[in-house]
């Protein structure tokens, strides 16, 4: 997060953006594995509880449009930083952060939820891959959710302006990204049983 | 002392790759010297089955992740800016971090050969002995108690964080910071098999994170990703492993073919025949390194489909190699060849890797391929690609662009000499094991029964490993003699082509005092001007903006290991505590002051 304005480049994109980039494409890979495992293990559990038991697709209907709210806020964050209206970029960011934490706080009821029905992280090879692929989605947007509140207290401290608009750009796109993984894993795992 | 803990100018980084690289890989070359002790009669020397485990695994292990790798790495990092006219990478503090974290994951694998006592093992190495793939059920808790292939399953995650995030680092570098007129279609072919090699990277090592921490969870936690009695399945591991694992092959050798596509136009005097052909058959090469994987599981029983796609595509990549071969003999054909110790090497390269390359072709036959896995025959392969293939490779870059990085040019007599013990070691210690492999030597065995007939080729193999056991000793005092000794260097000792000649040796903090303007693939060959900057013209300028040096990369980077010690021991703790320091390291590290 150098704040010197960055200098001219080979492609013409800014080269922190250009290696969030290569970043994400990397983390396709990740997602991809983990999701590629949960297929390949669906319908392989020995003994329940298996997904029709446990999941609850209108509770989790409400988290993924939240979620979905949230990077509509992130996109307005990003356009109040860009155009200098820090008033409005402060609200926005931490209105994506705090649906970030909402989307977190639904991920601790689905678990404990589905822990109290049975369904332990050794029960079976359905909650194995389960926990795993939706946990290591849940990490990543706590680390986006820090991430947000960081710059949050920058903005606050008017250490955020419009000239660190790319890091606001950034950040968006990890956003955006976390939440496209979780559009994947709802449809693969809630929707398509 | 400190500057050297701080630094993150690209070619001291690329010097401490260079000196970490090697330690490791006389580390694994002994190892490899052990093993071969063993095998040299059917009854061996002594060494027990377990510690035979350990040693193969971790002779595979290091020479892969903690050799080879990390030592086109030193040549990323010294070459790369250099080649494409750059002060520096993109992001030099997280090439400070990479170096750090690559050295502390090297380090950590390494401490379980005296862990031991720690873990009241009873012995006093507790190294990794599953092999270096790590087949599921050998790694499983219940066949593997102890903390051997926790070491191994922490140690490359590590090791993983490092490869990717100088991946992302040298992807931005090469395209985003080329000298202005350097357009992709004029970037050397060093610069162009590394940018392939970085895109396999930060694509395979997210595939072998996930399986690494699978395993872990099955390890530490008790799920049954790979264990059959909770409905698992241990091929899943054999497909994520390779689906890895066989971009990984490309990763060890795309530097090497472009070191050695650089080394041949020099001293053949005569620009790369088919340029844009050998960047194209890279690129292909690494696109369907992606298609390939399953010709590692032949054995495993996939069915006659996925066989025969399997084969059929690994006979396809055969032929994108094969037009890069054509190509450096049609760039010697005609030229006014110079036999200096790197071209030596760079020939060898290609002679060396025809052979691997053969020999990888009739694996790509499934019943052949039945014949071969698990034989000798395969470690015959896999020595040829790559030690006959990358290493040669790597020792054509260090006397190549040795000069360049210490001024000195390396003895071109101890050379002849290393390079001629190398080539006929290697050739003796790996051709006989194509024999002992098909006459029914397994590989992974500590001893042998005399009636099997191959004790004799195993002799020879073991005499052959000696003697490139020599040869490095050799390499070594000419490393140690040029320090004082080595004839000065000058700006461009070879002829080369490319803008790392244009500037002195070593090149100044800043490397170019003017970022020159490239019109050519070859610019010291076509611009006079380039062509005639006089020596020691360039360097005086000192009042170039260089990047200071950060405490933070390799304090972020020491978090990890910190997290690791925690896991394999069980103290959550500790764990947090590594977490905790790697926190603290970011948020330093994010808002110093630093300017690029």
């Amino acid at each position: 997060m150098s704040h010197a304005p960055p200098p001219p480049t080979s492609m013409g994109l800014d080269s922190r953006k250009m290696a969030f980039w290569a970043f994400i494409g990397s983390e396709c890979l990740l997602f991809g594995s983990l999701i590629s495992t949960y297929l390949i293990y669906k319908g392989r559990s020995l003994v329940g509880p298996y997904p029709h038991d446990v999941l609850n697709i209108p509770f989790t209907s409400f988290s993924t449009f939240d979620l979905l709210m949230s990077s509509l806020a992130m996109v307005l964050a990003l356009a109040a930083v860009q155009r200098g209206d820090m008033r409005q970029g402060k609200l926005w960011l931490f209105v994506t952060a705090l649906l970030g934490m909402v989307f977190l706080g639904g991920q601790v009821y689905e678990f404990s939820s589905f822990v109290h029905e049975g369904l332990g992280l050794t029960t079976n090879l359905f909650g194995s891959t389960f926990y795993v692929l939706t946990g290591t989605h849940g990490a990543h947007v706590t680390v986006g959710v820090i991430w947000l509140l960081t710059l949050w207290v920058q903005a606050l401290r008017g250490k955020l302006g419009p000239q660190q608009a790319v890091t606001v750009e950034i950040t968006g796109l990890y956003w955006h990204f976390v939440d496209v993984v979780w559009i994947v894993i709802f449809t693969l795992v809630y929707l398509i049983q | 002392m400190k500057t050297w803990l701080t630094t993150t100018d690209h070619k001291r980084i690329g010097l401490l790759y260079f000196w970490t690289a090697f330690v490791f890989f006389l580390m694994g070359g002994l190892e490899a010297l052990v093993i071969r002790a063993q095998l040299a009669s059917p009854a061996g020397i002594g060494v027990s089955a377990e510690a035979y485990n350990q040693l193969f695994t971790m002779h595979g292990t290091t020479m892969v992740f903690l050799a080879l790798m990390p030592l086109s790495a030193a040549f990323f990092n010294y070459i790369i800016p250099l080649q494409i006219g750059a002060r520096d990478v993109a992001f030099p503090r997280l090439n400070a971090f990479s170096y750090w974290v690559f050295l502390l994951g090297g380090l950590f694998l390494n401490a379980s050969f005296v862990a031991g006592p720690l873990f009241g093992a009873g012995t006093l190495s507790v190294a990794p002995d599953g092999g270096w793939f790590g087949y599921a059920n050998l790694t499983s808790k219940q066949f593997s108690p102890g903390p051997n292939i926790d070491f191994w399953l922490l140690g490359l995650q590590i090791l993983g964080i490092a490869s990717l995030a100088a991946g992302f680092n040298f992807i931005v570098t090469i395209l985003n910071l080329r000298a202005p007129g350097m357009k992709m279609m004029r970037l050397p072919v060093f610069s162009w098999m590394t940018l392939v090699t970085q895109f396999l990277v930060i694509t395979a090592f997210p595939v072998i994170t996930v399986a690494l921490v699978l395993l872990m969870f099955d390890r530490f936690f008790g799920t049954h990703f790979f264990v059959p009695a909770g409905g698992g399945d241990p091929i899943l591991w054999q497909h994520l492993f390779w689906l890895f694992g066989h971009p990984e092959v490309y990763i060890l050798i795309l530097p090497a073919m472009g070191i050695v596509s650089e080394v041949l136009p020099t001293f053949s005097r005569k620009p790369l025949f088919g340029y844009t052909v050998v960047v194209y058959s890279g690129v292909l090469i690494g696109f369907m390194g992606w298609g390939v994987w399953s010709h590692h599981m032949f054995a495993a029983g996939l069915g006659p489909i996925a066989d025969s796609v399997f084969s059929a595509t690994t006979m396809l990549i055969a032929i994108p190699t094969g037009v890069k071969i054509f190509n450096w003999i049609a760039t010697m054909w005609g030229g006014q060849i110079r036999f200096t110790t790197a071209m030596l090497f760079a020939v060898g390269f290609i002679g060396m890797f025809i052979i691997g390359g053969l020999s990888g072709v009739t694996h790509a036959s499934p019943p052949a391929d039945l014949q071969q896995t698990d034989t000798y025959y395969v470690v015959a392969h896999i020595h040829y690609v790559l030690f006959g293939g990358t290493m040669l490779g790597l020792f054509a870059g260090m006397y190549y662009w040795w000069p360049k990085m210490t001024g000195r040019r390396l003895s071109e007599a101890l050379g002849k000499w290393h390079f001629g013990l190398t080539f006929v070691g290697m050739n003796l210690a790996f051709f006989p094991m194509h024999l002992s492999g098909l006459l029914g030597m397994p590989r992974r065995i500590y001893t042998y029964p005399a009636e099997l007939g191959v004790a004799q080729l195993n002799l020879v193999s073991t005499i052959g490993a000696m003697l490139i056991g020599v040869s490095v000793l050799v390499f070594m005092w000419n490393l140690w003699r040029t320090r004082t000794r080595g004839e000065a260097a000058g700006n461009d000792p070879w002829g080369g082509a490319t803008l790392e000649w244009t500037i002195p040796s070593p090149p100044p903090p800043h490397n170019f005092d003017v970022i020159p303007t490239v019109a050519s693939r070859l610019p010291r060959w076509t611009s006079t001007q380039l062509r005639a900057i006089p020596e020691g013209a360039e360097g005086k300028a000192a009042h170039i903006h260089v990047p200071g040096g950060s405490w933070w990369p390799m304090i972020t980077a020491f978090g990890l290991p910190v997290m690791a010690v925690g896991a394999i021991s069980h103290q959550l703790w500790l764990v947090f505590a590594g977490v905790a320091v790697a926190i603290v390291g970011i948020y330093r590290w994010a808002y110093e002051p630093f300017e690029v």
